[in-house]
């Protein structure tokens, strides 16, 4: 019935399929069904409070799902707990930044290299350093973690979800809070992570040039349903888009 | 006079020290649980019973000591398993209750089965000798308690920064969502966690008791109160805080019961209490704040 590549049975890719969330009466996240392949830039995108967080906090098992299946790399995940989901290659980062305030940079990442899955101390350090060195910010890993800059925070919370040896990684509002050069460094370190690493990359952002640069397809929700998905050459010209974007920027002006 | 200073010092550092450990007990699970675990007391009253009836065997006195160790870590496993894994989820305060229910049930347990009666268990007799250093007189229990104090917060210290399961500890104390995210079990955290309480409780229940030589059904309470309070002073979410709160409630007790007249011996603690809450109004936080400063920031 389903192709090999869309199917849930499909390897290297994960698939969310009628993925519902309600809080009470409302549905936060309505039968979402999405794809995305490793090697692949997703780019998840739609007005203020149309689900794109609830549906990463789904896909991440830190809320539970209501209805429909989660899928990786053809394991059915459904209703797993956070830490088997992590260990099947799935890590994220906040919108706000979480980082172990008590832990040094290094050890932020080498408890994250650490926890994903049994390897000894030492490698678990070597792997930390190369997830620092990826990200560019090696010379900060003795500092304390309450001490960075916010700028310095996200890059040591992207190095921590890449200590994981994440298969996909989910990204929410990495661009948030970031100065123009600060966006232009989040984009290179992005590309080098999907050609070295080979990982999908599921973006979250408000920022429209950084999702249409970065992404090679987009997925775009309102009021938790999907009202488009495509190429950012096909979204940008949806009229559905265009309305939920205008709409939505007509209500808060 | 300088004997007194020496004496005054050894069995500051001592109480203060085996404070410190009943109140590390108490913080190690509050930080990734947010639950005063107020059964702690009975993980000592476990230690000891067990002190009192593995003690009528013919075994060794280390022997028995370190099966009751065994024993508190056991029963503080149990404890999380049966009584706090089915509430973990529900708020806060229905975890309390569940505290003070198992504390209840385990105290009776103990007066139905044992004895109402306090009753006297087996100590070692280098527990009741008094030593003469250079010169100086103190008490064989002090210098021991004292010891054993400083080895354990060495190793847990070791402990919580070089090895994985103390990281994972740790990461979980910080943020417990962001540590099952990386791939932290929960479950393992959390037990591995009241294996250390119970194991704190044990060695405590063995000089707790040791003072006295005597365990009642109600042996817990005080040292809960004290790990409570210590805790409390030193700052509720943090290590450092607990064994400073520890030994700082040591010196207290220890200074104040030479300082005060005969007369106000009985007042003791009610002056204990009152520096207590001086403490707390200057500092609300407590001596090292934890994580709620940060977040506040």
């Amino acid at each position: 019935m389903t192709s090999p590549t869309d199917g849930p049975g499909a390897t290297a890719s994960l698939v969310a399929r009628g993925v519902v969330k309600t809080f009470a009466a409302l549905r936060a996240v309505d039968g979402v069904s999405l794809t995305f392949n490793r090697g692949e830039i997703l780019g998840l995108i739609g007005p203020n409070g149309s689900g794109k967080t609830t549906l990463i906090n789904v896909l991440t098992g830190m809320l539970r799902i209501t209805a429909g299946e989660v899928w990786v790399n053809g394991t059915d995940i459904t209703g797993w707990p956070p830490h088997r989901i992590a260990r099947v290659g799935l890590a994220r980062t906040f919108q706000v930044v979480r980082l172990f305030h008590e832990f040094s940079v290094l050890e932020n990442v080498e408890v994250a290299a650490l926890s994903s899955g049994r390897i000894p101390r030492r490698e678990a350090t070597a792997r930390a350093w190369e997830a620092l060195e990826r990200v560019g910010i090696a010379h900060l890993a003795p500092w304390p973690a309450a001490a960075l800059p916010q700028g310095e925070e996200r890059r040591v919370e992207i190095a921590r979800a890449l200590a994981t040896a994440p298969e996909f990684l989910l990204l929410d509002e990495p661009g948030a809070g970031l100065t123009e050069p600060e966006v232009e460094t989040l984009l290179a370190t992005l590309s080098t992570i999907r050609r070295d690493l080979g990982c999908g990359i599921l973006i979250v952002d408000h920022d429209m040039r950084l999702i249409m640069r970065l992404c090679d397809r987009i997925h775009v929700l309102n009021y938790g349903r999907t009202i488009a998905e495509g190429t950012p050459d096909e979204v940008r010209r949806e009229p559905a888009v265009i309305e939920a974007y205008l709409g939505a920027s007509a209500e808060a002006g | 006079m300088v004997n007194d200073i020496v004496q005054f010092v050894v069995s500051s550092l001592s109480l203060g020290g085996l404070y410190a450990l009943m109140a590390l007990g108490l913080v190690i699970v509050y930080g990734i649980l947010r639950l005063i675990n107020f059964a702690y007391g009975e993980l000592v009253m476990v230690g000891g019973y067990s002190l009192l009836i593995l003690g009528k065997t013919v075994w060794p006195w280390i022997f028995v000591a370190a099966l009751s160790v065994a024993m508190a870590v056991l029963a503080s496993v149990l404890m999380e398993r049966v009584g706090f894994r089915p509430v973990r989820n529900a708020s806060p305060t229905t975890m309390l209750i569940t505290s003070f229910a198992i504390s209840a049930l385990l105290q009776n347990i103990a007066l139905l089965t044992v004895s109402p009666r306090p009753q006297a268990v087996r100590l070692p007799g280098f527990f009741v000798q008094t030593l003469t250093i250079g010169g100086f007189r103190v008490k064989a229990v002090d210098l021991i308690s004292l010891a054993v104090s400083l080895i354990l917060l060495g190793v847990l210290t070791v402990f919580l920064r070089r090895t994985i399961m103390g990281m994972a500890l740790r990461a979980s104390a910080d943020d417990f969502t962001m540590a099952r995210l990386l791939g932290v079990r929960a479950n393992g955290v959390i037990a591995l966690a009241f294996a250390i309480s119970g194991f704190m409780a044990g060695i405590v229940s063995l000089f707790w008791i040791g003072r006295s030589s005597l365990v009642e059904p109600a042996v817990g309470l005080q040292p809960v109160l004290i790990a409570f309070i210590a805790s409390v002073v030193g700052g509720m979410e943090s290590l450092k805080g607990a064994v400073l709160g520890g030994y700082l409630l040591g010196f207290l007790t220890v200074g104040l019961q030479s300082v005060l007249p005969q007369s106000l011996l009985d007042y003791r603690q009610a002056v204990t209490f009152s520096i207590v809450i001086v403490l707390l109004l200057i500092r609300p936080q407590g001596l090292i704040g934890g994580t709620y400063a940060r977040e506040a920031r």
